[in-house]
Order: structure tokens, then C-alpha cells, then sequence
């Protein structure tokens, strides 16, 4: 009789474990928002799309402007520093990228990242370090003038946020 | 025999009628009796035991200046850092409980290696008392959590700094480490709704450790105290009842700690501390040599040490494995350490390179402080290299090749000499 009931399911396992699925759909549906309120809120998610002005930024001036609460270099790069750029061969790179990538066609001086350094987070310093371009003190990761990492722990370029040019003085960002 | 310990030597006989009447209903007393007072300790313990105590008292501080401070605070970032000069400045003695949380928080982390080495000299972690060496490790990990979001409270610019970088590691791991790091900091930086949640989380993860520690006194009383010969207690004659061989021995221990204490709190509170969080917190600059609180520096010298692309891990998430890997290695080490031998000091190779590693540790720690470039980086990478060759090979080779001193027969016979 035992060996039987071993065999063969019983109305008494269905009901058995459709109770437990019901029960584990529960209580995933109690704890995710339990976690999810730990997410970017309406707040700081309203912040997405900013516009940005470029007039009065010299050439070889840099400005830091924040995008939903990111720090963003924008960088009237001098013809030197985009030359630079351009002379690299791209096997030199840890993370290959050409000039052209980096930039927008039409605007190559102006150059527009998210400034923090791609190891951990750190804001790098300007004009500085071995490549001409982003010195981070946290780490000692080197940035060269596009933005592309040279040397140090970090493993990408400095990131580029999604951006337009509106006009040849106006961008926006997000 | 192990099991000595463990049998039941209740002398407790209730002394009244109240108290027969709460031991039929809640046996609290001679539960306390049992445990806080007559609990069988081996008698050779030495002051490097003390330092449970010491830290068992410094959790009870953490939590009472902490709970006072909270009174105070306010988790805002536009409020924050004032908050904590208003503490230092305006509340009634505030200047020297914020001190005692901000120093204590040094002093738990100083005793709590203490600990550590003392168990890793004496074989503490081997068989039977691997579950309590396991718990000891998830307190330190949570102490380490804990310590690293209070520390962001004061919203100084190395806690907004520390606070990027360390949520940043998250990061490194593949595919689900960005939406990780948004859910950490509930933003797409580090702001206020990341302050907030740490302040929630600093008042309760306290509370988590007090439990472990409950978990790991219940799983040090089942096999009882290792000791300094590492010879399990085999007769009454072995022991000492805890209360009052090792409470008094305890306390006499805890007021030598309470000095150094008291004298960074009324003399130099700031002195561990780093200038920068003394700079409100400044999302568009970064300090120009920026570093951990010092309990952090070995684990931080590992973290950076790896700069270089391994196969097709980049160097961030390379970091970021040796990093966790560092102390997650901890909870491997009663099977990586074979040797039958507990107490190094009968351990005569174990010996040495004991305290190379101790040595090396302490490089790490110097080498975490220092600027990432020139010689500190090879010798960073030597170091880590070292604290992981330590673990996976030399241990598990020196429980086959090495051979110990004779141990003594008994505790006692350690004590009083061969003639007992």
C-alpha cells in the first residue's frame, strides 16, 4: 500500500505544493517593494534631461557641471590636446576608441564626460598626469585628452553621457 | 575530553522561595549562574583572552554613545554636518560622547585584530570550534559594514568620498552591478537618500552584531575556551569557575584599554581621524590623496593593488575579487590550517611564518596609507601576493611537512610543571 501512495501523486501533494508556490509568490510580491523603494525615486529620476549653455568657455577651459547628480566635465579641448588625441594608435588603448567616437562631428574641441573615474568613482584633476588629460588621486589611473584610460586600475574611458548639440552653443544633455 | 565542558555542573540551589518560583517558570538565574559565573575555564588563560571581554564592552559603548548621538543628529544632507559641529559644539558633553563613538569605533577595530591574531597564533579556529571562529568572522564583516556607514554620517568630504568609492565596487560586477549601485545609493550618485538609508542601517546593524555575538558566546561555552598550550581541559583540576578568576582578570584588562582609550578622547580625539571631514561634502571635487580610517588600510592596499587586466577580468573587478576575497578567505581557514597541533607555540615553523604574516599585514596596512604610485606599488602587489600565499599554500603544506614539540600531557602539567 505505502509503496503504491510513493508512486503515485495524491490530490493531497498538488494542493501541497500549489499552496507552497502560492505561499513563495507571496512573499516575493511582499519583499520586492520592500527592496524596490531603495531605487532612484520620481524626484531624482525628474532630473534626467538637462540643457547646458557652452558660451563662455574659453578654449583650454574647463567647466563641471552636475546631471542628475553626476559631476560632467564639458572641455573646450585646445588643438594640441586634440592632436594628441588623434596621433594614437588605437593598440595603445586598453579600451580602443578613436577621437572621433569621443566627440561630436562638427564640434571636436568640445569634450563632454561623466566625471567620475570609471575604477571608483573618484573626480579626476584636469590637465594633469602623463597624458596631458584626467589625473585621478584616488588610485592613479591617467586619463589621456579624450578621455581614454591611459594607465591604473580603472578599465574604461571616462563615460560619455547621452547628449545633442541644439545649436552650435547649446547642448543637452540626458 | 571536549565533552566536559559541555555536561551539566549546575551547582546553582535556589536561595529562596521567589527565586525556586522564577527557576520552574524561567531557570534566567541559574542560566547566569551557570554561563556568567561557575562556567569552567581553562586556568593558563593569558591577557591576550582578554580582549573578548574588551570587546564585549566596547560593542556596549559603541551602542550607548551611538544612541545618545542619535538624539542629536540628523541624517539631511543640508543638515548633517552642521549637526555633528552642533554635537561637538553645542550639546551638553556632546564634545566628549562624540569623541568616545568616533575614537571607540578605532579602539573596537584595534581589539578586534587583536582577537583575530591571538586566535590565529593559538589554533583557536580548529576543530571543535570552527562555528565560533565562522561567527567571529561575520561579526568583523559586520563591524566593517557598520563602522563604514557611520563613518559617511558626519558628511565630511572623505564620508561623501568614502561613500562613492565604496558603493562603487559594486559596480564591478558584471551585468547587474550598475542597477546594484542605483539600489545602494537610491540615486545615480551618492546624495541624500544614500545618507539617509546608511543612518538607518548604522542604528541597526549594531543591534545584528549584538545577536551574533550571542551565537558566538553560546558556541564558544559548547566546547569551552581554547587555551595557550591548546590542550583541551581534561579534569576539574584544569579549570577555573569564569566568576571571579576571569571577570576580575577581564576588568583588570579593560581599565588598561580604558587608557590609551580616554586619552585619545580628552587629548586628541581627531588625531585618527583625516582633516578632509572637516570640508563639508563636495560632490564636484575630490580630496587629492584620499584613504580609508586606518582598520581599513590592509583590505584597501589589496583592493588597488590590482591594476592590471587578468584573462578576461578587468582590473576593476580584479580588485574588487582579491578585496572580497581577503576576508572571505578568513571563513576557509579552519581547513586550510590541518596541522592536529592548535597552539603555535608548539608549532616550530608555523611560528615564523606566523608572525611574517603578521609582518606582512602590517605592510599592507602602510602600504593602503600610501600615495598608489612608484615603489608602493610593486610593493603592494608583493604584499597581497603574500596574504593570499600565506592562506592557500603555506599553511595547508606546513600541516604535512612540519613536525611539533611534544605537547604536555595536561593544562595542569603546563602550569605547575612535569612533578604534577
Amino acid at each position: 500500500m505505502a509503496t503504491q501512495a510513493e508512486h503515485q501523486s495524491t490530490r493531497r501533494d498538488f494542493l501541497f505544493v500549489a499552496t507552497g508556490a502560492v505561499g513563495a509568490v507571496g512573499v516575493g510580491a511582499v519583499v520586492w517593494p520592500l527592496i524596490n523603494q531603495m531605487n532612484p525615486d520620481a524626484s531624482t529620476l525628474a532630473l534626467a534631461s538637462i540643457e547646458f549653455s557652452l558660451v563662455g568657455i574659453e578654449v583650454g577651459q574647463s567647466v563641471t557641471i552636475l546631471w542628475r547628480g553626476l559631476p560632467v566635465f564639458v572641455r573646450n579641448r585646445t588643438p594640441k590636446e586634440i592632436e594628441e588625441a588623434k596621433a594614437v594608435p588605437l593598440s595603445e588603448l586598453k579600451d580602443p576608441a578613436t577621437d572621433e567616437e569621443r566627440t561630436k562631428e562638427g564640434h571636436e574641441n568640445w569634450l563632454i564626460m561623466i566625471a567620475n573615474c570609471t575604477h571608483l568613482g573618484c573626480i579626476p584633476v584636469g590637465e594633469s598626469g602623463e597624458y596631458d588629460g584626467w589625473f585621478c588621486p584616488c588610485h592613479g589611473s591617467v586619463y589621456d585628452t579624450a578621455g581614454r584610460i591611459r594607465k591604473g586600475p580603472a578599465p574604461k574611458n571616462l563615460v560619455l553621457p547621452p547628449y545633442e548639440f541644439i545649436s552650435d552653443t547649446l547642448i543637452k544633455i540626458g | 575530553m571536549g565533552a566536559f565542558p559541555m555536561s551539566e555542573h549546575s551547582t546553582y540551589i535556589p536561595g529562596n522561595g521567589v527565586e525556586k518560583w522564577i527557576d520552574e517558570r524561567l531557570p534566567i538565574i541559574r542560566f547566569s549562574k551557570e554561563h556568567l559565573m561557575d562556567f569552567p575555564t581553562p586556568k593558563n588563560l593569558n591577557y591576550w583572552w582578554t580582549f573578548g571581554g574588551i570587546l564585549a564592552i566596547m560593542l556596549v559603548v559603541q551602542i550607548v554613545t551611538g544612541v545618545i548621538l542619535a538624539m542629536h543628529y540628523t541624517p539631511n544632507i543640508a543638515m548633517a554636518f552642521n549637526s555633528v559641529e552642533h554635537i561637538r559644539r553645542d550639546v551638553n558633553g556632546g564634545r566628549i560622547i562624540q569623541a568616545t563613538h568616533a575614537v571607540g569605533a578605532s579602539m573596537f577595530f584595534a581589539a578586534v585584530y587583536v582577537h583575530i591574531f591571538r586566535g590565529m597564533y593559538f589554533g583557536s579556529y580548529k576543530a571543535p570550534r570552527e562555528i565560533l571562529w565562522l561567527l567571529g568572522v561575520l561579526i568583523f564583516v559586520l563591524m566593517m559594514a557598520t563602522a563604514f556607514m557611520g563613518y559617511v554620517l558626519p558628511w565630511g568630504q572623505m564620508s561623501f568620498w568614502a561613500a562613492t568609492v565604496i558603493t562603487n565596487i559594486f559596480a564591478a560586477i558584471p551585468i547587474v552591478g550598475n542597477p546594484i549601485l542605483e539600489l545602494l545609493r537610491g540615486g545615480f550618485a551618492v546624495g541624500n537618500p544614500t545618507l539617509n538609508r546608511f543612518f538607518s542601517l548604522h542604528y541597526l546593524l549594531p543591534f545584528v552584531i549584538a545577536a551574533v555575538v550571542i551565537l558566538h558566546i553560546w558556541a564558544l561555552h559548547v566546547p569551552g575556551n581554547n587555551n595557550p598550550v591548546g590542550v583541551e581541559v581534561k579534569s576539574d583540576r584544569d579549570t577555573l569557575p569564569f566568576h571571579p578568576y576571569y571577570t576580575m582578570k577581564d576588568l583588570y584588562g579593560i581599565v588598561l584599554f580604558a587608557i590609551p582609550f580616554a586619552w585619545f578622547v580628552f587629548f586628541i580625539p581627531d588625531i585618527l581621524g583625516h582633516p578632509d571631514n572637516y570640508i563639508m561634502a563636495n560632490s564636484q571635487v575630490t580630496p587629492a590623496h584620499i584613504v580609508p580610517e586606518w582598520y581599513f588600510l590592509p583590505f584597501y592596499a589589496i583592493l588597488r593593488a590590482i591594476d592590471f587586466n587578468i584573462l578576461f577580468i578587468d582590473s576593476k573587478l580584479g580588485g574588487v575579487i582579491f578585496f572580497a576575497g581577503s576576508i572571505v578567505i578568513l571563513f576557509f581557514l579552519p581547513w586550510l590550517d590541518n596541522s592536529k597541533t592548535r597552539s603555535g607555540t608548539f608549532r616550530p615553523m608555523f611560528k615564523w611564518f606566523y608572525w611574517l604574516f603578521v609582518l606582512n599585514f602590517v605592510g599592507l596596512t602602510y602600504l593602503g596609507s600610501a600615495p598608489a604610485e612608484g615603489i608602493y606599488v610593486v610593493l603592494a602587489k608583493i604584499c597581497t601576493a603574500y596574504y593570499f600565499i600565506h592562506f592557500l599554500i603555506i599553511l595547508p603544506v606546513l600541516s604535512r611537512i612540519e613536525t611539533s614539540r611534544p605537547l604536555p600531557t595536561s593544562i595542569s602539567e603546563s602550569v605547575l610543571g612535569k612533578a604534577h
